[in-house]
């Protein structure tokens, strides 16, 4: 009858579910094959820890890119984690239920503004507003930082708050049970408790934020020399891509590539540890 | 001197406060400013007229059909893929390592930015498999980029249905397909959709991958064979290149709008969702 | 020949054994009462008859069961067609997320029932020997959902009898519901039993002493007596039934 059809069923299924992973080795595959040639024949030292950028001339060092990425991630971070996890405790801790309620959907909602709103506000009102009362181009580090930690606020915010929320009440009550106030229990037991998880926010937020791409594009200047200020306008990773992809050739194109190559195995680091440290908590707690 | 523990948690409090006051503020700054912007532009001209002189005058028209067909092929691309995927790590398997590959599959996909699934997208569908730029190299692509949401919502609904359910259906003689598609399925579909939503409100306001992929002609597309252009690879080109400060605006605001009307139904849906099944 | 044989059944959920060597023979047309306090087994040995326990990854079982003549474990057995055959009323009444028309037809429909004059036939059929019809003929579009609780239970023993099975499980199907619908339902199975074979798990010894004509007594996944429920009832031959019965434990 129709009933050994289900083995079938089970078969085709199975296939399907190796579609996320056969894509993501396909991507893989794919990425490191444009790439890693090239990295071999140019050598690292040509590479990773060159200061010039000149395709033309043959010239394929990033490091002034890595630097870049690097400083631009670094100030997003020190604006968008304190700011998250400050928003976080604050909305779990100290406000009613209801409040959060209501709160939590919108940040979630304001997520999904697309990146290039988050550039186009960088570049009409930041920008600007950096060139005349702190001088330099505007476009520049210090507006892809600020621009960058807003994003990833609502990345930071809404696993902090999951992360705060999932610690037992029991935790809580023992606390105040002996006479502490709130501030002292989150500071001291709450925070403690829920550290895996904020701590697997911020990576996630910086995974988030070395991989943005279209927001940086028009915000940090896109020159390509090592940054010496803050106020200096730079080119990270993800922008050199971007904006050389559209019409590099031979040797240069493979370049790209091993840029995407750099950037895909920083991110795979980064978000095995942030799934190290939820897994973690998970196991480490019972 | 000794700060009275009350006294501290005071300051403390404004402090958490304050930064939580900065941040909505400033996420409600950007959409308000673009709105304030954007929104006088913005008309029924404007969104069903063809762009002219390249973008500086004229409507978007192309863009929004762009934006809607774009999408649209992804989630016909990622659903199957994807409610497959749930349903066979939750009705048809135990947690094995084979499930385990499974997920870190799909987790390790959620989390590669989307510059390089552009690049992935411009080697392998545009160049290798010759399809060029167009609606269906984007749409691929977009897929891949939100199949690991889809996994995730529709896993999650299905847990949550009952196994009561299932239960009576296998005692009234029904097969494992049966059960699947006749009940748990129909139970778990606001949950499927909800993630459906967050996957479209996605590819709405994805830019670099859709650049690489599907290209960026003002042409009015004809099939998914023919390259487009979206509404926010348009507002960046706007933007960037100094075309149309109004009009930029004027996208802008439609895409805000879009995504945010999108994003409400998923969580609004989400909402309903929980609470029937409580 | 009995309906149901059972030879030595023992049955295990990983390490921990449910049922210890049972044996018996279920006669058809007929009511078998199974009594016994919470963790007898009873559950266990109810979901073995129809193979529902397959769907638990630790389940094990040793033995034999013979529904006329033939061994239900035996690898061409479907358990898809088992389950036609031994239908299954469970304790909460859970009527599938549809219609009531769409809850009874569930069953025929994957038989392969398609017209629309055979389907509605089977619907107030199976309503009316499960003294439902009478309550829903007006509302059969209506959500299964709405329904009452004892309503609830009715639908789902319409809804098995809809299959026509030779074998009906009912699993403390009474155990959430008032005197006045346990009343239909124990008057519905005095009624069938003269088609089917009715097999009633109850913690009810009262329901038992009522409705069945033979009763079974389990106690920590063994059978320790079984026989007539009259016989069962005055003059239990065991010690432990009759402790039971009294009500000194349980």
């Amino acid at each position: 009858m129709r009933l050994s059809g289900e083995k079938w069923v089970q078969r085709a299924l199975f296939a399907v579910s190796f579609s996320a992973i056969g894509g993501l080795l396909l991507i893989a595959l794919f990425i490191l094959k444009e790439g890693l040639p090239f990295i071999f024949n140019v050598g690292i030292e040509n590479f990773l820890f060159a200061k010039k950028w000149e395709p033309q001339a043959g010239l394929f060092g990033i490091l002034p890119m890595i630097v870049a990425s690097l400083w631009v991630t670094a100030g997003a971070m020190i604006m968008g984690a304190p700011l998250g996890v400050a928003g976080a405790v604050f909305l779990v801790e100290f406000t009613p239920k209801s409040v959060m309620r209501v709160i939590k959907p919108t940040i979630e909602l304001l997520a999904g503004i697309p990146s290039v709103v988050y550039g186009f506000i960088g570049v009409m009102v930041l920008a600007p507003l950096i060139r005349s009362h702190l001088g330099g181009p505007g476009l520049s580090v210090l507006a892809a930082s600020l621009i960058l930690g807003v994003m990833i606020l609502p990345t930071v915010i809404s696993i902090s708050i999951d992360a705060i929320t999932a610690v037992p009440n029991s935790y809580r009550e023992g606390s105040f049970a002996l006479g502490a106030t709130r501030w002292q229990t989150v500071r001291m037991v709450v925070l403690k408790a829920a550290r895996s998880g904020i701590v697997a926010s911020i990576i996630l937020g910086m995974g988030r934020a070395i991989g943005e791409t279209m927001a940086v594009i028009m915000v940090a200047g896109n020159a390509v020399k090592i940054p010496h200020s803050s106020l200096d306008s730079v080119r990270t990773l993800t922008a050199n891509i971007a904006l050389e992809m559209g019409y590099a050739t031979g040797l240069h194109r493979q370049a790209l590539f091993a840029t995407g190559v750099v950037l895909f195995v920083v991110i795979m680091i980064l978000n095995s540890a942030a799934s190290a440290m939820v897994k973690n908590r998970m196991g480490g707690r019972k | 001197m000794r700060i009275p523990p009350r006294f501290s948690q005071g300051i403390v409090v404004s402090i958490l406060g304050l930064a939580t006051l900065v941040t909505l503020s400033i996420l409600i700054f950007i959409i308000g400013f673009i709105l304030e912007k954007g929104l006088p532009v913005v008309g029924l001209g404007f969104l069903f007229t063809l762009p002219q002189d390249m973008g500086r005058a004229g409507g978007i028209f192309p863009t929004v059909v762009a934006s809607i067909l774009l999408p649209l092929i992804a989630v016909c691309i990622a659903v199957p893929l994807g409610v497959g995927t749930a349903v066979y790590l939750t009705e048809y398997t135990r947690e094995s390592a084979v499930t385990r590959i499974i997920r870190f599959g799909a987790d390790c996909l959620a989390g590669i930015p989307s510059i390089i699934f552009g690049l992935f997208g411009f080697i392998f569908f545009v160049t290798i498999l010759r399809m060029g730029w167009s609606l269906l190299s984007g749409g691929l692509t977009l897929a891949l980029m939100i199949l690991p949401t889809l996994i995730r919502t529709t896993e999650e609904a299905i847990k949550a249905v009952p196994n009561a359910y299932r239960e009576v259906s296998y005692s009234l003689g029904a097969t494992r397909l049966r059960t699947v598609w006749r009940v748990v399925l129909p139970n778990a579909l606001p949950g499927i959709v909800t993630g459906v939503m967050l996957g479209v409100g996605r590819s709405v306001g994805e830019t670099a991958a859709v650049i690489f992929t599907a290209g960026s002609s003002l042409r009015l597309p004809s099939s998914i064979f023919d390259s487009a252009r979206t509404m926010s690879v348009h507002f960046y080109i706007l933007a960037r290149e100094g075309i149309s400060t109004e009009n930029a605006y004027g996208t802008a605001a439609v895409l805000i709008l879009s995504v945010l009307a999108i994003n409400a139904v998923a969580y609004g849906l989400m909402n309903r969702f929980i609470r029937r099944r409580s | 020949m009995p309906k149901f044989t059972v030879q030595k059944l023992n049955t295990f959920y990983g390490k921990n054994q449910a049922l210890k060597s049972v044996t018996l023979d279920v006669e058809a047309n007929q009511i078998l009462g199974i009594i016994g306090p919470a963790g007898s087994g009873k559950t266990s040995f109810l979901r073995t008859l129809n193979r529902l326990n397959d769907l638990l990854p630790d389940f094990r079982m040793e033995g034999r069961i013979l529904l006329d003549g033939e061994d239900i474990y035996h690898p061409k057995m479907e358990p898809v067609m088992l389950r036609r055959r031994v239908g299954m009323v469970f304790a909460l009444p859970v009527p599938l997320p549809m219609s009531i028309y769409d809850n009874i037809v569930y069953g025929p429909r994957l038989t392969g029932v398609r017209q629309t004059s055979r389907l509605d036939e089977i619907v107030e059929k199976s309503l009316q020997s499960a003294f439902l019809w009478d309550e829903v003929k007006d509302r059969l579009n209506s959500s299964g959902l709405r329904l009452s609780g004892g309503q609830q239970q009715r639908l789902c023993l319409a809804r098995v009898l809809a299959l026509d099975p030779e074998v009906i499980l009912l699993d403390e199907p009474c155990s959430g519901l008032d005197p006045i619908s346990t009343a239909k339902i124990e008057e519905a199975l005095t009624v069938l039993k003269s088609a089917f074979t009715v097999i009633l798990v109850t913690n009810n010894t009262m329901q038992a002493s009522r409705v069945a004509d033979r009763t079974a007594f389990f106690l920590m996944g063994e059978l320790v007596e079984y026989g007539w429920t009259d016989k069962l009832f005055t003059h239990p031959d065991d010690d432990r039934t009759n402790s039971y019965i009294t009500g000194r434990f349980g």
